[in-house]
């Protein structure tokens, strides 16, 4: 548990928001309001499955795994949830905290606008059924609720609800001492919380589900979804089972902070459930965390038990309604109401959208598109390229996640981080797209522009002088040179021996340093033997 | 000067009858004189005094705020206060020196108020007798005054007259009983049950409980987050009316608060004439009551209660007003009803209290939960923890339907039964306030805390259930020389019509002033006896 002391009072409660399952949140009626009944979390179902990767699981026929995810994105916003104060990473410790924060007596919360906006946008884009009226309830304790036990669609993932919470502070643990530092800067910023459908199966379906709505987070705004800043945090739930057969007892990995590792830690959690459970084990339902070091998942020992959260309807907010533009009351101010029609026009392109976009305009592969917007600032550095360049938009695809991304992966680098930049790269495919520079000769130059000697590509061609060789006599006389020298070779080649031709082809690229075009050499040669 | 209306005292401040500081200086000596009545629980006289010499400086540059610069007022020790420590009367927040003023001190300072200091109360508010607090009971003045100690004589029974000191009723027993000594003009109580009104009946007080979401809740210390509000004790219906007018309307911190339009400044027109008035009279509630609370041998209402309420209501009638009996069927349940719901939020509002950001915290370190428990058993008295505890169990997810959600089927029936009422052509309801006058201490603690709350909440407690507004005026002293009152309950956010009514109602009953003279002449023969009356607390 993040913040063991936070769990009590306002800071462990929880705010039902917008949902797309039917019935209520918290498996019970609804309560009706102090002054007024409210319907809570009357809605249809109707979603945006969220893309997996096509990918069979290996090993195991005999068990089948199922897997669902919490996820925590905290929202871009100015202020927190319920009160004036800042949002900002890596803030001096407690510089951040209103009194509301702190839980001073007598504060009272009061909503973010902001918050209630980008929920409604995430909602949106996710297509989400939005609740017009929504009631704000209290949690006595921070861990999250049981997912709803779903049929499996292969392949897309649906979302069960999406919530607005509050954040908790963080404890740092002195051992030492025995003491406990808390820093309440993180205490009430305002979190989406996606619940995902134990849709997924392995920790890459899983993976490419959160990197999927990190995205769609990103490009609509509402969340950095940082998650080495902790700003989208995912707990799984793991169970397995005999396919047929009822599903197995869940246990719950908390706090998974990389994509990575969340892979990761679900494989092997998956593994260790299996194997527990074919050497006659039981699995139990509880808490566990990844150790990122040791690639092993193991037992919070959570003291506390299951626990009760003892939900309450929060009295000291009104219910929630959110207009549209058939309810909107006339005469309203605008900056009094939030209009779920007016949130739509203003929606983004999503990643899918984006991606379609990118297999009709330059007819690349789905997988490519895929990998063009999973990489941090890649779609947008392919974009530049393409706008600089002659080239075909293919062979800068080729390039861009070939090449460029091979020496990226290989040097652990971000885009950002490149040495070459959009404007190098399109010049570097220019000069190959008008065939000055055969492709071999481009590498040699694209390894050149990695060493950031600030030269362009034009000058380390002329440098090295690495121009295809245009002058037909000169080559000729190559050509000639190359058969004298090697009798035997071309001995071969007139005993019909295939190979020998490229023997003789590569002598003769050789001795130009490699600045021929290959197939002048062959037309050359080829005239020469009179083939 | 100290018996004058806050009204009136504010006149003879603009008249330069007297200066702030003279007059924050007089209400500072006769605090001292009073301490015996344990109404404050801090005195901030420095406070108070620097506040005394800014309004006076206003008043020489003709700069008044209004009508309540310069005057000395006292807030409820649940109300935050910037800078003055606010205990709620609990060992868990002694010491706890709030960094913010409650929205509703701050417009109390904003008018140039002088606050004289944080009054005594029930801890946590949870209580009726403003027994309950770490800081021991308070003292009702009435038990010293000229009315009640000669009708004590008159009774041959009479056993030691100072050791039978009364309650003051509560929870907001420290600012009754310091308007009611003089002490102060105006005092802020806070009202879940009948915490403001209840005391204002035993003090012979107004005190008056605004509609729900008409004044800020911000700084307000929660007992029930959906039924409290601040209220107002004051000496008469104008006074009140003054205050209100300063305290009412939308505040950004508190998101329940409403943004209806309101009439400032709140001014009473004196009614001439009830006739086209129409007062409800409740008909089941006495009944049920019998009913409802044989188990626990309830007292009845008493007959002087009973027959000075027929009286008004006769009183009206016999104006012209309209007098018609309504049904309330379902008001018979709120006790209970309300013993679910407040528990309920107790137990969540009392969870921030851990003893870690602020307030009380044991010595106990071995984990962090030992320290949460410790803290907690050594901070809340019996009262708080019962209530959490009970609150937890109905908030269970097992329970939560059985209690939680039928109690809040019913409040809604309640608060129905209102709007029946209120739509059947009713103007303002008139009940009891309390079912008798006060009674002694050591009567009082015979019986246990929550028997107390129960009965003596029974004609408050639904108002509150249904967020209307409602306002106890004192009618006449009872044969024992002691202040009963009746309650008058309006519509929703009619609150300056039910003030009106009230107002009129004070006009016709004129309800004797408190006779403290011996009391004030002769403080130091009640000090000495003090000693007898804390050895009897301890019983």
């Amino acid at each position: 548990m993040a913040a063991p002391m936070l769990r009590w009072g306002c800071r462990g409660r929880r705010w039902a928001f917008a949902r797309v399952d039917g019935g209520s949140c918290h498996r019970r009626g609804a309560p009706t309001g102090s002054t007024s009944n409210q319907i809570r979390g009357e809605s249809s179902v109707a979603q945006q499955p969220l893309h997996t990767a096509q990918k069979t699981r290996k090993g195991e026929h005999k068990w089948a795994a199922v897997v669902g995810l919490e996820i925590h994105a905290q929202i871009s916003s100015n202020s927190k949830l319920f009160s004036g104060s800042q949002v900002r990473f890596s803030a001096p410790p407690n510089s951040l905290v209103s009194f509301f924060d702190a839980s001073l007596p007598g504060t009272l919360p009061v909503l973010n606008r902001r918050c209630v906006e980008a929920a409604v946008m995430t909602g949106l884009a996710l297509n989400c059924h939005i609740n017009k009226k929504s009631l704000f309830d209290r949690k006595h304790y921070f861990y999250a609720d049981l997912p709803k036990q779903s049929q499996v669609i292969p392949k897309t993932v649906r979302i069960k609800q999406i919530q607005l919470e509050q954040d908790s502070g963080k404890s740092l643990h002195d051992n030492l001492r025995s003491q406990t530092l808390i820093d309440l800067n993180r205490a009430g910023v305002g979190l989406l919380e996606v619940v995902l459908e134990p849709d997924m199966s392995c920790g890459e379906e899983a993976a490419t589900a959160v990197r999927e709505l990190q995205l769609i987070l990103q490009a609509l705004g509402t969340s950095q979804a940082n998650m080495a800043e902790g700003q989208l945090r995912v707990d799984a739930n793991i169970s397995v089972h005999h396919p047929g057969e009822p599903l197995g007892v869940r246990t719950e990995v908390k706090n998974l902070n990389s994509i990575r590792f969340l892979a990761k830690a679900i494989d092997y959690e998956i593994q260790r459930q299996i194997n527990e459970l074919e050497n006659g084990g039981e699995i139990l339902n509880e808490t566990r965390s990844f150790h990122h070091k040791l690639g092993c998942t193991m037992s919070m020992r959570d003291k506390e038990g299951k626990q009760d959260y003892r939900f309450m309807p929060e009295p000291n907010l009104p219910p929630l309604v959110l207009y549209d533009a058939t309810s909107l009351p006339a005469g309203a101010d605008p900056q009094q109401v939030i209009n779920i029609d007016q949130i739509r026009e203003t929606l983004p392109e999503l990643p899918s959208v984006t991606r379609e976009k990118l297999v009709q305009q330059y007819g690349m592969l789905l997988e490519h598109s895929f990998t063009l917007l999973n990489e941090v600032g890649l779609l947008e550095f392919f974009q530049n390229v393409i706008k600089e360049t002659r080239a075909e938009p293919k062979k800068v695809t080729s390039w861009v996640l070939n090449t460029f991304l091979g020496y990226l992966k290989q040097q652990n680098l971000a885009v950002s981080e490149s040495p070459v930049t959009p404007s190098a790269l399109a010049e570097l495919l220019d000069l190959l797209d008008s065939r000055t520079i055969s492709s071999s000769a481009a590498k040699q130059v694209f390894e050149e522009l990695w060493k950031r000697e600030g030269k362009t590509p034009g000058q380390i061609v002329s440098e090295k002088q690495l121009e295809l060789m245009q002058d037909q006599g000169a080559l000729e006389q190559l050509c000639h040179s190359v058969m004298e020298a090697h009798p035997q070779v071309v001995m071969d080649v007139k005993n019909r021996n295939p190979r020998a031709i490229n023997k003789l082809i590569g002598l003769v690229r050789k001795a130009t340093q490699s600045r021929a075009d290959p197939v002048m050499i062959k037309e050359i040669l080829e005239k020469k033997l009179s083939l | 000067m100290l018996g004058r209306s806050l009204r009136e005292v504010s006149a003879a401040l603009k008249q330069g009858q007297i200066t702030p500081t003279e007059l924050c200086q007089k209400c500072l000596s006769l605090i001292k004189k009073t301490k015996f009545l344990n109404a404050y629980i801090t005195v901030s006289e420095e406070v108070a005094l620097k506040q005394a010499e800014e309004s006076e400086k206003r008043y020489k540059n003709g700069q008044s705020l209004g009508d309540l610069d310069g005057i000395p007022i006292a807030v409820k020790d649940n109300f935050s206060t910037s800078g003055i420590e606010t205990t709620c009367a609990s060992n868990m927040l002694k010491g706890y020196i709030p960094p913010y003023n409650a929205t509703v001190v701050q417009k109390l300072l904003d008018q140039g108020a002088l606050l004289m200091g944080k009054t005594n109360l029930d801890e946590f508010a949870m209580g009726s007798g403003s027994t309950d607090g770490v800081f021991g009971p308070v003292k009702n003045p009435w038990s010293y005054s000229k009315q009640y100690r000669e009708k004590r004589k008159q009774n041959p029974h009479s056993e030691n007259e100072d050791s039978d000191w009364l309650i003051t009723g509560g929870s907001s027993g420290g600012s009754a009983a310091a308007v009611s000594a003089f002490t102060c003009y105006a005092a802020l109580g806070s009202d879940t049950g009948g915490s403001t009104r209840n005391p204002a009946a035993h003090c012979g007080l107004v005190g008056f409980k605004p509609s729900y979401g008409l004044v800020s809740r911000h700084g307000l210390i929660p007992l029930v987050n959906s039924m409290d509000v601040p209220g107002i004790l004051t000496r008469c219906v104008d006074d009140a009316a003054i205050v209100l007018g300063a305290l009412a309307g939308p505040d950004p911190r508190d998101s329940t608060t409403v943004h209806e339009p309101i009439n400032k400044p709140f001014m009473l027109p004196s009614l001439a004439d009830v006739s086209k008035l129409c007062i409800g009279i409740p008909k089941f509630q006495f009944c049920i009551l019998t009913f409802c609370y044989k188990e626990y041998l309830v007292p009845e209402l008493s007959s002087e209660v009973q027959s000075l309420w027929s009286k008004a209501a006769d009183l009206f009638e016999s104006e012209g007003a309209k007098v018609i009996e309504v049904s309330l069927p379902h008001t018979s349940y709120s006790i209970v009803c309300y013993h679910v719901l407040c528990t309920s939020e107790v137990a969540s509002n009392m969870a921030r209290f851990d003893g870690l950001q602020y307030g009380h915290r044991c010595d106990i370190d071995v984990s962090t939960e030992a320290m949460y428990a410790a803290t907690r058993r050594e901070g809340f008295n019996d009262v708080v923890r019962g209530r959490i505890l009970s609150g937890n169990f109905f908030l269970l997810k097992e329970n939560y339907e059985n209690y939680f959600v039928k109690a809040q089927k019913v409040r809604r029936l309640i608060a129905n039964d209102f709007v029946n009422a209120f739509n059947s052509g009713v103007d303002v309801l008139l009940t009891p306030t309390t079912l008798s006058e006060a009674v002694p201490y050591l009567e009082f603690i015979k019986e246990d805390n929550r028997t107390r709350s129960a009965q003596d909440d029974i004609f408050t407690q639904a108002v509150n259930m249904a967020g209307l507004p409602a306002v106890s005026i004192p009618v006449a002293l009872s044969n024992q020389g002691l202040p009963i009152g009746l309650q008058f309950i309006g519509r929703a956010f009619c609150d300056q019509q039910l003030l009106t009514v009230a107002k009129w109602f004070e006009k016709q009953v004129q309800f004797p002033v408190i006779q403290l003279q011996e009391l004030m002449d002769d403080c130091s023969a009640v000090l000495e006896n003090e000693k007898l009356a804390s050895v009897s607390l301890k019983q």
